[in-house]
């Protein structure tokens, strides 16, 4: 394709055979498509192979003075209980009288996502500091659910989040709504 | 009057010099692409929208999947060797020069520290057979029996002998595994002040 125009043979005059000189010239064209087909090839293995890595700062367990704990309030707190067949369960406030919830949402933009907007916009409105995401994954949840809802923490940007470590009581709201299945 | 004549231009292009540049950069990617090593256990790791790339030096490499198994990997080979050096004084299993230099080979690995030898003495295909290694013992406490923890303690010990700097822990968890497997290694970190750690994810492709 480098060479369009060729020679159009039997032009020539006169009986004498030329033996034809060897060109000097071969057609790279080929060559150079493979070279940046393999390039490209390449380019693209080198930047997709790397994984993202997600940062997680978990509370300090804290295990010489236990009693040494900080109070939060309970206007400000929300829970996140993370059951099975990924769905979540919520509430606002202290477990046992509950402000608001228990709620069943899902993941994603459909699910907890608007709970979360409005709650991030509601609670400093109404008490005057930022709302408090505590995640308490159940042992029925997956990793994934766990990605999932710190990733969920990254999109609205949640001021404050942290996992927790999750109930009896709380397990056996879980129950109840049937989210604690295998 | 004479006839002009149009001479044809040449359609010909000299490929040299794009040939040149094209494998010159050829040359290049290939030996920037790190050669993927296989991995014993593989996983299907959740995705994400974060963008932040894992770093490639100093790190330690949980990796959860297969109904809890747990396998451990660090980066750097200098690293791996004293890592080896310091377990095998804790757990008093020696180790030959010889095995050690085999052992810094080994990208990840999930063996008990008294089955270790049997590994290191398998030929490198053989290593990454999946199912053949059953996960490094995991539990609560801060005995001998987790050795998860000891793992992870030597490697940090190894690396902040060697390089100076904090070792960076990354938990490679599969997305199907239950919430306990992962929480066991949190607890692991967490028991020995790491309360810092980042988790691997892939990259989602749209935000939702």
């Amino acid at each position: 394709m480098a060479e369009l125009n060729q020679d159009s043979g039997g032009g020539k005059k006169g009986g004498k055979i030329r033996s034809k000189k060897a060109g000097g010239r071969v057609d790279l064209t080929a060559m150079v498509d493979l070279a940046f087909l393999l390039i490209t090839f390449f380019m693209l293995t080198t930047s997709i192979n790397k994984p993202n890595a997600m940062d997680v700062a978990m509370p300090d367990k804290n295990e010489e003075n236990p009693e040494d704990r900080l109070e939060v309030a309970d206007t400000r707190t929300m829970t996140l209980l993370l059951g099975s067949n990924n769905q979540v369960e919520w509430y606002m406030g202290a477990f046992d009288s509950p402000i608001e919830g228990p709620e069943i949402v899902g993941y994603g933009k459909d699910g907890i996502r608007p709970v979360l907007l409005q709650k991030l916009k509601e609670i400093p409105q109404r008490t005057g500091g930022d709302l408090i995401v505590v995640i308490r994954p159940s042992d029925r949840s997956t990793h994934r659910n766990l990605v999932d809802i710190l990733d969920e923490m990254n999109i609205v940007e949640a001021p404050i989040y942290m996992i927790g470590t999750i109930s009896d009581p709380e397990i056996e709201v879980l129950e109840r709504d049937g989210l604690y299945n295998e | 009057m004479p006839k002009v004549k149009v001479k044809r231009a040449s359609t010909t292009i000299d490929m040299t010099a794009m040939c040149d540049v094209s494998f010159l950069l050829l040359t290049f990617f290939i030996l920037t692409a790190t050669a993927r090593a296989p991995e014993p256990l593989p996983v299907d790791t959740p995705a994400s929208v974060t963008q932040v790339k894992v770093p490639d030096t100093d790190l330690g490499l949980i990796t959860v999947g297969d109904d809890g198994k747990v396998f451990f990997g660090v980066k750097d080979r200098n690293v791996r060797a004293r890592m080896l050096e310091l377990m095998s004084e804790k757990y008093s299993v020696p180790f030959t020069d010889q095995e050690r230099a085999r052992f810094s080979l080994i990208e990840s690995f999930g063996v008990p520290v008294r089955t270790l030898k049997q590994l290191i003495a398998l030929d490198a295909n053989a290593q990454t057979q999946p199912g053949l290694q059953p996960g490094i013992p995991v539990d609560s406490t801060k005995a001998l029996s987790n050795e998860l923890f000891h793992w992870v303690y030597s490697a940090r010990v190894a690396t902040k002998e060697l390089h100076n700097v904090e070792m960076r822990v990354s938990i490679k968890g599969d997305a199907d595994e239950k919430y306990p497997a992962i929480k066991k290694v949190m607890d692991v970190l967490q028991s020995q002040q790491v309360n810092k750690f980042s988790l691997i994810t892939s990259l989602k492709s749209t935000v939702e």
